[in-house]
């Protein structure tokens, strides 16, 4: 038993490593040439305007539902005009960048973990290594700048759609203009709300790409392993942009203290 | 020699797939590899184009230890070896035409228009030619392998790795494979093929080597061969006449 339980942390401790190295070689190798333009603008299509109307959708739909809960608790304080500035800091700041990192954990992540493991399985990862092309670069590379592109984009849809969601529930309530939801909604919105929030989604952008690149690169045991790489990929990365996201928060708040 | 492997040991976990096996291929030659499955054909394979690495001995490719390659060099020596996978491995994600055109992309600085005409003819080579736009999942078993084949020869490699160039093909298809490849010998390329089928083997072969268990049970010319009393041989040899 004890024998046992020494060669899970073994293996944890070894799967870490390898996954931290991975990780920082995609770091390295984002500055090294050859540079991939096309195949990176291949995925950043593929990755990244393919997850927009998901985005977009999602985000008219946590707008909607933001504004009717924030509506519910500021009608106690008789601060309804406080609605769309109120959910725009919320959205720009956390929910938006949140929200679209989860969901694209779960599109992108998903994706990647079951193509690169697909091409594992099936051998396409080595033809392309017989074919002298540097298969790291060329998969791994590629899906990280792509997303690292994809995302701060993608989040600023989020937020977009999120506020336009909050219009649409304010419009329905109050019968509020366009132009009035919003003038009030940019009314409290700095650019270091924007910016360190957005910049933090890149980020996120880089734990999707790598954690499911990985997972992928590293299936065995035929379909079934790809099964399994692509729901590890999206719990994986999911659980790792939450917990990244604390530290973040603080590093935002530390950096801006105007923002705490 | 184009390509030699000198005391070459591979071990997966426990097993040795690959123990203290030598042999050398001459430039401009075809050694055909024989052996029950899982005897490590392919492994013997992939050590020479650089995708396994031995645990000990060296994998000389133009005099050029493959083993201990990295980099530009690796590339370098990649760009002059065309590998057809056992399964053929194209990428899916892109079409059949494209498959081919990949390797020209990739290693020439050829036109887009002078790279297409080029993976036509070579389509053309394996009978394909009209399948340059559909995908790789539209393909039966056996025009896979003949994709894979068009790719695996798009940059006229002076090396060329076959694993199983005849498995999922017609005797029909398969012989056309065989002449294709026995060109590509005439031609001056140099042919390591592993496979099963012992009238390709006879085709192709200068030299044939049976592999069992990890180790050369027999190496030699086909009438060397037919003198061998190793059953394995003479099985392998046996069937010949079969075929």
């Amino acid at each position: 038993m004890v024998d046992e339980a020494g060669r899970v942390v073994g293996r944890a401790l070894g799967s870490t490593g390898e996954f931290s190295l991975f990780g920082l070689r995609a770091i390295r190798d984002l500055f090294r040439p050859p540079y991939e333009f096309r195949e990176t603008t291949r995925q950043v299509f593929d990755l990244g305007l393919r997850s927009a109307p998901l985005i977009a959708v999602s985000g008219v739909a946590v707008g909607i539902v933001l504004s009717m809960h924030t509506r519910a608790s500021l009608e106690r304080f008789g601060a309804e005009s406080m609605i769309p500035a109120g959910l725009a800091l919320a959205l720009v700041r956390e929910t938006g960048p949140l929200t679209a990192a989860l969901l694209l954990s779960g599109r992108i992540g998903a994706g990647i973990g079951a193509e690169l493991g697909a091409m594992r399985v099936t051998e396409q990862i080595d033809a392309l290594e017989a074919s002298a092309v540097d298969s790291f670069k060329y998969l791994v590379v590629t899906r990280t700048v792509a997303c690292i592109i994809a995302l701060p984009i993608l989040t600023t849809l989020m937020n977009f759609c999120g506020m336009l969601g909050g219009f649409i529930a304010e419009q329905a309530s109050t019968g509020m203009s366009l132009r009035l939801y919003f003038d009030k909604s940019f009314s409290l919105i700095d650019v270091t709300d924007y910016v360190p929030a957005t910049v933090k989604t890149m980020v996120f952008g880089y734990i999707i790409a790598v954690t499911s690149s990985y997972l992928g690169f590293t299936t065995s045991q035929g379909t079934e392993g790809v099964g399994r790489a692509s729901t590890r990929a999206v719990v994986l990365s999911s659980i790792l942009i939450i917990v990244t996201n604390v530290v973040l928060v603080r590093i935002i708040f530390f950096l801006f203290p105007q923002l705490g | 020699m184009a390509v030699e492997l000198q005391h070459v040991t591979k071990r997966f976990g426990s097993k040795a797939v690959l123990d203290d096996v030598s042999f050398g291929v001459p430039k401009g030659s075809a050694l055909v590899i024989l052996g029950r499955s899982g005897t490590g054909k392919s492994v013997t394979l992939r050590h020479i184009v650089g995708l396994v690495r031995p645990d000990r001995g060296s994998v000389l490719v133009d005099g050029a230890d493959i083993s201990t390659m990295k980099g530009r060099q690796l590339t370098g020596t990649r760009r002059r070896i065309g590998f057809l996978f056992q399964n053929a491995a194209l990428f899916d994600s892109i079409s059949v035409g494209e498959n081919v055109a990949f390797p020209l992309r990739r290693h020439t600085k050829l036109s887009d228009r002078e790279i297409r005409e080029r993976a036509r003819s070579k389509l053309a080579q394996v009978g394909l030619e009209a399948d340059f736009n559909r995908m790789p999942a539209a393909l039966s078993g056996g025009m896979r392998k003949r994709a894979g084949l068009a790719r695996a020869i798009a940059l006229d490699p002076p090396l060329l790795l076959v694993d199983e160039p005849s498995a999922g093909l017609d005797p029909i298809t398969a012989d056309e494979i065989d002449d294709l490849l026995l060109s590509l010998k005439e031609e001056g390329t140099t042919l390591i093929v592993v496979t099963h089928n012992m009238a390709s083997a006879r085709k192709l072969a200068d030299r044939l080597l049976v592999l069992d268990s990890g180790h050369i049970v027999a190496e030699g010319t086909l009438a060397e061969l037919q003198q061998s009393t190793h059953p394995l041989v003479r099985a392998f040899i046996s069937s010949e006449h079969e075929g």
